[in-house]
C-alpha cells in the first residue's frame, strides 16, 4: 500500500510504500491515527500551516461493496482536539484506483489552489478565480467541467463556510456526501485549498478468484435480501423521526422538549410521499441510501416561473434544522438544508448553534443588535438569513457563533443550554444515559460512533453506569475495526466479524475474529493516546444542564450517574 | 438473434458502479482497470446518473481506425477484440464518439464485448442481457 504525501507549502509530493502500516493497522481509522502521529505535532493551532490532514481507505476498497468510506483525520478547529470525519461518495474508490492507501496533506499554499491527483501525478492548480465562490455546488460543477476523469473521480471541495473559517465547515464530495463534522472545511480554507480532485483508474489481480466471487455474491445477497440494511433501503435514515418522537427522544427547540408537534410533516414518510425525487448511491453500493428531495420554488414576482432543486435529506438534518429549530414547514426545512449545503457547513452544528442563539435571544443574553435577525423557533426565513451571517460574519456575535456553541456560550453565557459535548454540537438523540455518556466518551463525538441511543432502547434505566461504559466501549472497539475497513456503518449488520475474516481470505490475508477484536482494542487505545497528547482531559468534559432537565426515556437524568460513568471510563480506559 | 447488453431503463440508474466493478472482476481484476462500462453523473448527481458502454455499431468507427485489425467488426454489430494484435495506439478511443472505449493501464483499450456479465450485478434493473434484433 502506498501513501501519497503532498506538501502545499513547497508544492511537492512524494510516495512511500507503507505496507507495514496497513498490515498492522488495517486501513482507514487505524492507519490514519498512525499517520497523524507521525506527521502532526499535537500542540499546533488547527488553523495553522502545521496542521495535517489524512485521508485513508481500507483493504476492502474497492474489492467489495459497501466498503467505500474515506476516513479523514486532522486536528479539529472546532474542538482543538482530534478531528475525525467519514464520507462516502466516490472518494475512497478513486483513492484506491489511483493506487494509494492514504493521502496526507501538509503545509499551506501561499495562494488559493486546488489539487488534482491523477493516478501517479499530482497537479497544483490555480484556484484564485474560484476562490470566493460561496456555493459549493457551483464550485463542484466548475471543477468537474474543467478536469478529466468523469465517472472515476472524486471532487472534494469547500464553499463559503470553509473559506471564512467557520469552525464547523465541511468538505463536500459528489454534491451530496460530506466530511461533515469537526471542521475539515475550515482546515481546507486555512490551507488555501479550495478542492481536492482524485482521478483513479487501475486495479490488481485477485489472489483467489473463485473464493472472491463467492464471498462477493454473499455480501451482495445479504445487503439486498436480508433485513440487515432494510432501513436504509426504504425510507432511509429519515425513518427515525417518528419513532424517536414517540419515545420522547427527538430534540426539539434547543432540547426544551423531546416531542415535536410538526413531526408528521417532517417525517421520513412525508418526505418520501411528497418530495422524494431520486435516489443515488455511493460508489460500489447497491443500497443507494442517498435520498434526494425535489423542491419547486416559484420565482419572486414572476408568475409561472419555477426553479426546481434537488436536496439530499437525512435524519440528522431533519433533527438539527427541523425539530431543534421548531421548523415544521417541510419546504422551509428543505430550504435550510439547501442553504447549509450551499455554504458547505455541518448541518448539526449549524442547527444547534442557531437553537442556542434563539434561546439566548429569548432570555435576553443577547439582543437583536447582536443577532441582527429576530430569531424565533419555527421561523425558517429568519434562520436562512442567520446562516448567511454565520458565513459572512458581519459582527462580533456571528464571528463568535461561527466558532461553535461552546465558544459562543463562553462569551455570552447560556452554558446550561449550550448543547455541545467535548465542544462538538450534539446529534439528534435524547434517549437516555447511554446516549449522553456515549457523546462524552465517543472518540469521534458523533452519534455514529457510540451506538448509545440503540443501547438505551435495549437496556432500560436500571443498569449500572459501569456496565453502560463497558458495553459502549466494546461496541466502539469493534467499530474501530469497521472504520478501519472503511465499511459503511449502515452495513454493520452485513459485515459481522465472521464475514470479515472470510472476506480477507481471497485477498491473500489470513486473520481471525480474535485478531480483529484485538486490533480494535489497540486502535481504540491509540486514538485515546493521541487525543490525550492533544490535550484531552476527561475531568474537563462539560455536561450541559439541559440534558438533565428535559425528560427522556429514562426519565430525568442524574448528573452523578453520568459523572460516575466518566470516572470509571477514565480509570479503566483512558491512558495518560 | 444476437444477445446484447442493453439498457432497460436508464432513468433508474443510481450511479453505484457495480457494473464497472463486475466488468474488471470478470477478468480477475479488482478495481476498474479492465472495465468497459462507466457510471457517470449527469453534470452532478442532482440530475441523476447514467452508464456509458459500447452500443454495438454495425459500422464501427473504432474498427475502421484500428491499424492492426485488433478490433474486428461483428456482423450483427459490435466488435471482437484480439488483444494480442493491439499496439495500444488509442485510435479507437478517439474514434468512439460516445466515449465508450477506455484506456487500461497497459495502454490497451477496454471495450465492451457484450458478454452480459455486468447485467447480473445491476441492482436496479437498468441493465439487461437479452436478444435484440439486428437493426
Amino acid at each position: 500500500m502506498r501513501v501519497l504525501k503532498i506538501d502545499l507549502s513547497r508544492y511537492r509530493y512524494e510516495v512511500e510504500d507503507r505496507r507495514d502500516l496497513f498490515e498492522e493497522w488495517i486501513g482507514g481509522t487505524g492507519v490514519a491515527v498512525q499517520l497523524l502521529k507521525e506527521e502532526l505535532d499535537p500542540n499546533v493551532d488547527p488553523l495553522s500551516e502545521e496542521n495535517v490532514i489524512v485521508f485513508a481507505r481500507g483493504p476492502f476498497t474497492p474489492a467489495y461493496p459497501l466498503a467505500s468510506k474515506t476516513v479523514a483525520m486532522f486536528k479539529s478547529p472546532l474542538t482543538g482536539n482530534l478531528g475525525e470525519s467519514h464520507a462516502g461518495g466516490r472518494t475512497a474508490v478513486a483513492i484506491a484506483n489511483a493506487g494509494y492507501g492514504a493521502v496526507v496533506i501538509k503545509g499551506r499554499s501561499k495562494k488559493p489552489v486546488y489539487i488534482v491527483i491523477d493516478n501517479d501525478k499530482v497537479y497544483f492548480k490555480d484556484a484564485r478565480v474560484i476562490w470566493g465562490i460561496a456555493d459549493s455546488l457551483i464550485v463542484g460543477r466548475i471543477i468537474a467541467e474543467k478536469e478529466g476523469g468523469r465517472g472515476i473521480r472524486t471532487v472534494m471541495r469547500i464553499g463559503g463556510g470553509g473559506e471564512r473559517l467557520v469552525r464547523f465547515a465541511c468538505v463536500t464530495t459528489e454534491t451530496y456526501r460530506h466530511f461533515g463534522r469537526m471542521g475539515l472545511g475550515a482546515v481546507f480554507g486555512s490551507k488555501n485549498l479550495k478542492a481536492l480532485v482524485v482521478i483513479g483508474r487501475g486495479g490488481f489481480k485477485v489472489r483467489d478468484k473463485a473464493g472472491y466471487n463467492e464471498i462477493y455474491r454473499e455480501i451482495l445477497k445479504l445487503s439486498l435480501e436480508s433485513d440487515a440494511m432494510k432501513k436504509y433501503h426504504l425510507l432511509g435514515t429519515a425513518v427515525n423521526v417518528k419513532p424517536l418522537n414517540v419515545i420522547k427522544a427527538l430534540p426539539t427547540r434547543n432540547l426544551k422538549s423531546t416531542t415535536f408537534e410538526g413531526t408528521d410533516d417532517i417525517s421520513g414518510e412525508a418526505f418520501a410521499e411528497f418530495n422524494l425525487g431520486r435516489r443515488i448511491a455511493c460508489s460500489h453500493c447497491p443500497i443507494a441510501c442517498i435520498h434526494l428531495a425535489t423542491l419547486r420554488i416559484p420565482y419572486e414576482g414572476e408568475p409561472y416561473f419555477y426553479k426546481t432543486i434537488m436536496i439530499s435529506y437525512d435524519y440528522e438534518l431533519i433533527y438539527s434544522l427541523g425539530s431543534m429549530l421548531g421548523v415544521g414547514d417541510r419546504d422551509g426545512l428543505l430550504r435550510l438544508i439547501h442553504r447549509v449545503e450551499y455554504y458547505g457547513l455541518d448541518a448539526m452544528s449549524t442547527g444547534v448553534c442557531l437553537a442556542w442563539a434563539t434561546e439566548a435571544l429569548e432570555r435576553n443574553l443577547v439582543s437583536k443588535d447582536e443577532t441582527i435577525v429576530d430569531l424565533k423557533f419555527g421561523d425558517f426565513k429568519g434562520y436562512m438569513e442567520a446562516i448567511d451571517y454565520i458565513v459572512k460574519q458581519p459582527n462580533e456575535f456571528y464571528r463568535i457563533l461561527a466558532q461553535g456553541v461552546e465558544k459562543a456560550s463562553d462569551v455570552y453565557g447560556g452554558k446550561d443550554f449550550a448543547l455541545a459535548f467535548g465542544k462538538n454540537e450534539m446529534p439528534g438523540y435524547h434517549v437516555g444515559y447511554a446516549t449522553h455518556i456515549g457523546y462524552l466518551i465517543g472518540l469521534r463525538h458523533s452519534h455514529l460512533d457510540n451506538a448509545g441511543y440503540a443501547l438505551d432502547q435495549k437496556i432500560g434505566g436500571d443498569v449500572k453506569p459501569e456496565e453502560i461504559v463497558d458495553r459502549l466501549v466494546k461496541e466502539e472497539q469493534w467499530r474501530q475495526v469497521l472504520s478501519s475497513l472503511v465499511v459503511c456503518f449502515f452495513a454493520r449488520g452485513v459485515y459481522k466479524p465472521e464475514l470479515v475474516v472470510k472476506a480477507f481470505k481471497p485477498l491473500g490475508i489470513e486473520t481471525s475474529e480474535d485478531e480483529l477484536m484485538e486490533k480494535g482494542r489497540r486502535i481504540y487505545k491509540e486514538k485515546i493516546r493521541l487525543k490525550v497528547k492533544m490535550g484531552f482531559d476527561v475531568d474537563s468534559l462539560r455536561i450541559p444542564k439541559r440534558i438533565l432537565e428535559t425528560e427522556c426515556m429514562h426519565g430525568r437524568l442524574n448528573e452523578e450517574y453520568i459523572k460516575r460513568a466518566l470516572k470509571y471510563w477514565k480509570e479503566k480506559y483512558v491512558v495518560s | 438473434m444476437p444477445k446484447r447488453l442493453v439498457i432497460k431503463d436508464i432513468e433508474k440508474c443510481v450511479g453505484c458502479g457495480l457494473c464497472m466493478f463486475a466488468c474488471s472482476s470478470r477478468r480477475g481484476i479488482i478495481g476498474n482497470d479492465y472495465s468497459a462500462i462507466l457510471p457517470v453523473s449527469l453534470s452532478g448527481f442532482e440530475r441523476g446518473a447514467t452508464v456509458i458502454f459500447c452500443r454495438a455499431c454495425k459500422e464501427a468507427p473504432c474498427v475502421q481506425v484500428c491499424p492492426t485489425n485488433a478490433l474486428v467488426q461483428k456482423k450483427a454489430g459490435g466488435v471482437i477484440f484480439r488483444e494480442e494484435l493491439c499496439i495500444g495506439c488509442g485510435n479507437c478511443i478517439d474514434a468512439c464518439m460516445i466515449g465508450a472505449i477506455f484506456r487500461r493501464s497497459d495502454g490497451k483499450p477496454a471495450v465492451c464485448i457484450h458478454c452480459g456479465y455486468c447485467a447480473k450485478f445491476c441492482p436496479h434493473g437498468v441493465l439487461a442481457y437479452e436478444e435484440v434484433e439486428a437493426f
